[in-house]
């Protein structure tokens, strides 16, 4: 299977396809660089093009972990990013030592995908075999993926063990060009698949058995969700590394429920808090000198601090008063249609 | 009330499509069933109250009729349909006892009733006619003033009222509820009897699991008393004669009936 995905990936066809994604790139690039030159700041010289692409991925990332994450933390499934994650983490590291023992060429990002969608299908189909999300197949999944990821690695250690640091933490240097497009698309799958499905998202998340009398299938918008997941969680672990991604499903959106009232508002807030982390955070690393995804994690927490502060405060301030609760109206009750 | 009187004893009434019909049903998540035997039909315009002692299979029983859960043995239709393969989800209302989701997920009630139209709109937008429907069926149940609250944050009263009101928008023919006014005041316990009370009026079928007898007594027409088996099926009235409720309870339940 993978050998299958690789060969036509180097192929012209692809390289055709994917043209559009590099033009955005340039255009991106000139974005930027003409904001260097309004602004000055070091971080955005024209010379460092990997900052050009990290900030992208970054901004990228921003969008879609929060709005999947939004599904996610209101299900109580927060742990499933990090289960996905790990095992990811054994996808690159199938990435890598196919590389190293074959030649392939093959990205390990793109292994990671396949792998992570594979073990949320499974985590999925287990659940509807259990009929429950259970902590302790969740903990299984994540210790073999990332167990089995160690041993492979450790396998092929020598030139292969540099390297894995940037799989675990991220890092904000060694985003390539394709790595870039690859994460592009991932967000257009992403986000124009919750925009499409959006209604049956809600529905399930809110009142499962609600939205399985009223003839949603309950069961494949949860394998949509997981495989949505296993996706966010490859895009976004390129900067932030396999051990924090899931931070970035989680905290954002915890920050934001404590500030909205509806829950269309809470995915903005989240999508907002996030990107704030993001560049803030980008920001501090670049020019503190720290690897990228701890920093923005860091800086998430910091944010959602502030956000149960205010959520305090405007619960203290605003206590509303109750609105009279209106007679109920007997007569007008609609009679059923047809 | 216009429906049929059900005779209880298991004879058939000639009528419009039944809306719920279970013939001979059995089902068992594991080898010992939880229902066995049961046959149901439930015309159009019926107020029907399901009681039972704790673990007698009222709750099953209802994801039987809704297609939820597929029986074992016997046929389940909802509509004239097999009811696992019911899918114009838009004519049946739910209302559970709690929603799933987490305490701190902040929808408005607005957004909840919103979900009732999701079966007529699919992956669309809602159109101006859904949002009047919407505003419509909050004013109905008396929650207009609540439609920016977050529901997460009403009263247990106040919050089943909203989800009255997306079975409401939803337009739906019947409505199924499931102990719902489990930890709701006494006082918005009449009211939302009284509601249920105008909608079955109004011509909507009405099946609910209720755990307080009085509350059953005093509004259902028929009673379903379930143990495993149907243990009495027909008018409220002969019910309350019957000696159907000690057999299905035990001894534990006549202490339940003259504590009340």
């Amino acid at each position: 299977m993978i050998e299958t995905l690789a060969v036509p990936l180097q192929s012209g066809l692809v390289d055709a396809a994917v043209a559009p994604a590099y033009w955005l790139l340039e255009l991106w690039y000139g974005l930027l660089t003409q904001l260097y030159y309004l602004t000055g700041l070091e971080l955005l010289d024209p010379t460092y093009r990997f900052m050009h692409r990290a900030i992208l991925m970054g901004l990228c990332i921003g969008v879609m972990a929060p709005l999947i994450g939004t599904f996610l933390v209101h299900r109580q499934l927060a742990l499933i990013g990090d289960a996905l994650a790990h095992t990811a983490f054994a996808g690159v590291a199938i990435g890598l030592f196919l590389n190293a023992a074959f030649d392939f060429g093959v990205s390990p990002y793109l292994t990671a995908v396949v792998v992570a969608v594979v073990a949320a299908l499974l985590i999925e189909l287990i659940s509807e075999a259990t009929d429950a999300y259970n902590d302790v197949s969740m903990a299984i999944v994540l210790s073999t993926g990332f167990a089995l990821g160690s041993t492979l690695i450790s396998i092929n250690a020598g030139g292969l063990a540099v390297g894995v640091n940037q799989y675990l933490f991220g890092n904000l240097s060694t985003v390539s060009p394709s790595d870039a497009v690859v994460l592009l698309a991932l967000f257009v799958v992403i986000v124009a698949t919750v925009a499409v499905t959006r209604n049956q998202l809600l529905y399930v998340t809110f009142d499962e058995t609600a939205a399985a009398v009223s003839g949603i299938s309950v069961e494949w918008y949860n394998r949509v969700m997981v495989m949505l997941t296993a996706l966010v969680v490859v895009g976004a672990m390129q900067i932030m590394g396999v051990i924090l991604v899931a931070a970035m499903l989680v905290v954002p959106v915890a920050g934001a429920t404590q500030l909205s009232r509806s829950f269309t508002e809470s995915i903005f807030v989240s999508v907002a808090l996030a990107e704030l982390a993001v560049l803030i955070g980008i920001g501090a690393a670049y020019y503190g000198g720290a690897t990228g995804g701890p920093v923005i994690v860091l800086v998430a927490v910091a944010i959602y601090v502030v956000a149960v502060a205010l959520g305090r405060l405007q619960t203290a301030l605003g206590e509303e008063t109750t609105p009279e609760l209106g007679a109920i109206d007997g007569e007008s009750a609609e009679a059923p249609s047809d | 009330m216009s429906a049929p009187t059900h005779s209880g004893a298991g004879v058939e009434t000639e009528a419009a499509e039944p809306i719920v019909e279970l013939a001979d049903v059995a089902f068992g998540y594991t080898a010992t069933p939880v229902v066995e035997d049961v046959s149901i039909r439930i015309d159009p315009g019926e107020y029907v109250a399901v009681v039972g002692p704790n673990g007698s299979g009222k709750s099953t029983l209802l994801k039987l009729a809704l297609g939820l859960v597929r029986p074992d043995e016997g046929d389940a239709r909802l509509f004239g349909e097999p009811a696992h393969r019911f899918d114009a989800g838009e004519r049946v209302g739910y209302v559970a006892q709690r929603a799933g989701a987490s305490d701190e997920m902040p929808i408005t009630v607005r957004e909840v009733v919103k979900m009732g139209r999701f079966p007529h709109v699919g992956f669309g937008r809602l159109s101006k006619r859904d949002w009047e429907i919407v505003d419509d069926a909050l004013a109905t149940v008396g929650m207009a003033a609540f439609a920016d609250r977050r529901v997460t944050r009403l009263s247990g009263g106040q919050r089943q009222r909203a989800f009255i009101a997306r079975a409401l928008a939803g337009e739906a023919d019947l409505l199924v509820l499931d102990e719902p006014t489990v930890g709701v005041d006494a006082e918005s316990v009449e009211a939302f009897y009284d509601l249920l009370a105008a909608l079955n009026d109004d011509g909507i079928t009405v099946v609910l699991i209720e755990h307080d007898l009085t509350a059953v007594t005093d509004h259902a027409e028929r009673v379903v008393c379930l143990n495993r088996e149907v243990y009495f099926d027909g008018p409220t009235v002969a019910f309350v004669e019957s000696d159907a409720l000690a057999r299905a309870f035990g001894t534990a339940a006549a202490l339940v009936g003259e504590r009340r």
